[in-house]
């Protein structure tokens, strides 16, 4: 995609990614609690070269009224690629694959939010990619954990995701845009380390079962990092310099 | 008390044991954990956390202030800062010989009226019910309103009332706070008017500050000799 290498080495005989991390390495992440105003809750992540903006409204009124539930809340998450979000302008209407992507993170939420809490409304959670580098789902649903935090929605959990994935046969953690145009299986992996579950798990690409059992220990223990952050970014915002 | 209190996120771990789990705790297995941000307490058999973010959650008895929103020719709806839209039925107001035909509601109470309001009936199937028939419940005619977060209402109010008495002596303005987070303030000289919203604003913001009530003293009697 955009004229790419297609002979780019991905992996170095020193284990050096074609981007210079180690097989272990995530990209440089840097989670922000809060920051728009006028969201109940909000996060802005940026997971290497992904910026994106996550606002959280709610639990407020549902419309149209038919799709509000009298037993629970009901959760509604819109994933959004903003036109310039990539090399070539992206028609901002959602695509199938933002469509697939939205509900994806939804399902991958819906076990940490107590939306039984509030029967009869809606928690709207809109996740908005200003610029896409590879692996943007795992970076919106680790924000979208963050804002849904900040807007004060209880939860049994936050969801911190990240991908594993293979080239060059080993597996490797947080998968840039390269390896996954050019590798050869991408894992992304949502995770609740106090629970010990796995919310997200989709994976494209071939893996024998030894690989398979690799890859999802590396992601887990990849979200277990994400997951600092997101409680370190939530301190922060909340508890400032006297964070214990 | 120190290792008593600390700061959770959600997931957080607050303690291991036999204690029962009440506000924005759950209990998995022995562990209790947090679900939203705030400050844990645990007492002798209980563990609480005190939120510092979120919504206004309607409770029985509670106190609030309503804005009119609508109204039908039975009832008015009431926005009460919440997730959920507040119903206050004519009889409440008119009284028991109420006639849908003869009375009309926009009489007593209009679109945009303030009132003070107590939740006299709520759970998870219908909206919460409201009611005005009390004493010093009722429309509100003066005041200005000011808006705070809903988790810093027990802050404003401070232990036994402390921090609002004291806003309150220091300014000569009657302060009626409901637990959605609106707050009405009036008083009779402008300068106790502004400095007492100042001073509510200023619990709004600092509301995590230890030592708030000396510093918000400071402030009003700062403001009085200037």
């Amino acid at each position: 995609m955009g004229g790419r290498d297609a002979t780019m080495v991905l992996l170095d005989e020193n284990g050096i990614r074609c981007d210079g991390r180690k097989i272990d390495e995530p990209r440089r992440i840097m989670i922000k609690a809060g920051g728009l105003k006028n969201a109940d809750g909000s996060a802005y992540i940026e997971f290497g070269d992904n910026k994106i903006l996550v606002g959280v409204f709610g639990p407020r009124d549902v419309h149209p009224k038919h799709m509000s539930n009298t037993d629970t809340g009901i959760l509604r998450v819109r994933y959004h690629m903003e036109p310039f979000s990539v090399g070539e302008r992206k028609n901002p209407a959602p695509s199938r694959r933002e469509i697939e992507i939205s509900k994806v993170i939804k399902e991958a939420l819906e076990p940490a939010v107590m939306l039984e809490k509030f029967p009869r409304t809606a928690v709207d959670v809109f996740i908005e990619i200003l610029q896409a580098d590879g692996g943007t789902r795992c970076a919106a649903l680790t924000a979208a954990s963050v804002a849904l935090a900040d807007a004060g929605i209880p939860m049994r959990d936050m969801v911190a995701a990240i991908a594993s994935g293979k080239v060059a046969d080993t597996i490797i953690l947080d998968v840039n845009n390269e390896e996954d145009q050019a590798g050869q299986a991408d894992m992304p992996i949502g995770y609740m380390p106090s629970e010990e579950k796995i919310t997200l798990l989709q994976l494209d690409g071939v893996l024998t079962p030894e690989e398979y059992k690799k890859c999802v220990e590396v992601g887990v223990e990849g979200c277990k990092l994400v997951y600092d952050l997101q409680k370190k970014a939530l301190h922060d915002k909340y508890f400032g310099e006297k964070a214990d | 008390m120190a290792d008593r209190r600390k700061y959770v996120i959600p997931g957080d771990v607050v303690t291991t044991g036999p204690f029962r789990p009440e506000q924005n705790v759950i209990l998995d297995g022995n562990k209790i954990i947090a679900t939203t941000i705030g400050i844990s307490e645990i007492y002798d058999d209980s563990v609480k956390v005190i939120p510092l973010t979120g919504m206004y959650i309607p409770k029985i008895d509670d106190l609030v202030i309503a804005k009119v929103k609508s109204h039908t020719s039975l009832s008015w709806e009431l926005d009460i800062h919440s997730c959920y839209v507040g119903f206050l039925p004519a009889q409440d107001v008119f009284g028991r010989d109420f006639s849908a035909h003869a009375d009309e509601l926009s009489s007593k109470l209009k679109t945009g009226d303030l009132v003070a309001a107590r939740i006299a009936n709520f759970d998870r199937t219908r909206d919460p019910l409201i009611t005005i028939s009390d004493r010093d419940l009722g429309k509100i005619d003066s005041g200005i309103l000011v808006e705070i977060s809903p988790s810093k209402v027990p802050r404003l109010i401070g232990k036994r009332g402390s921090m609002i008495q004291m806003i309150e002596e220091a300014t000569g303005a009657a302060v009626t706070i409901g637990q959605n987070g609106w707050v009405v303030v009036y008083c009779e000289s402008p300068e106790g008017l502004l400095k007492a919203k100042k001073a509510i604003q200023m619990v709004n913001e600092q509301a995590h500050v230890a030592n708030l009530t000396d510093q918000v003293k400071e402030m009003l009697d700062k403001k009085g000799e200037s």
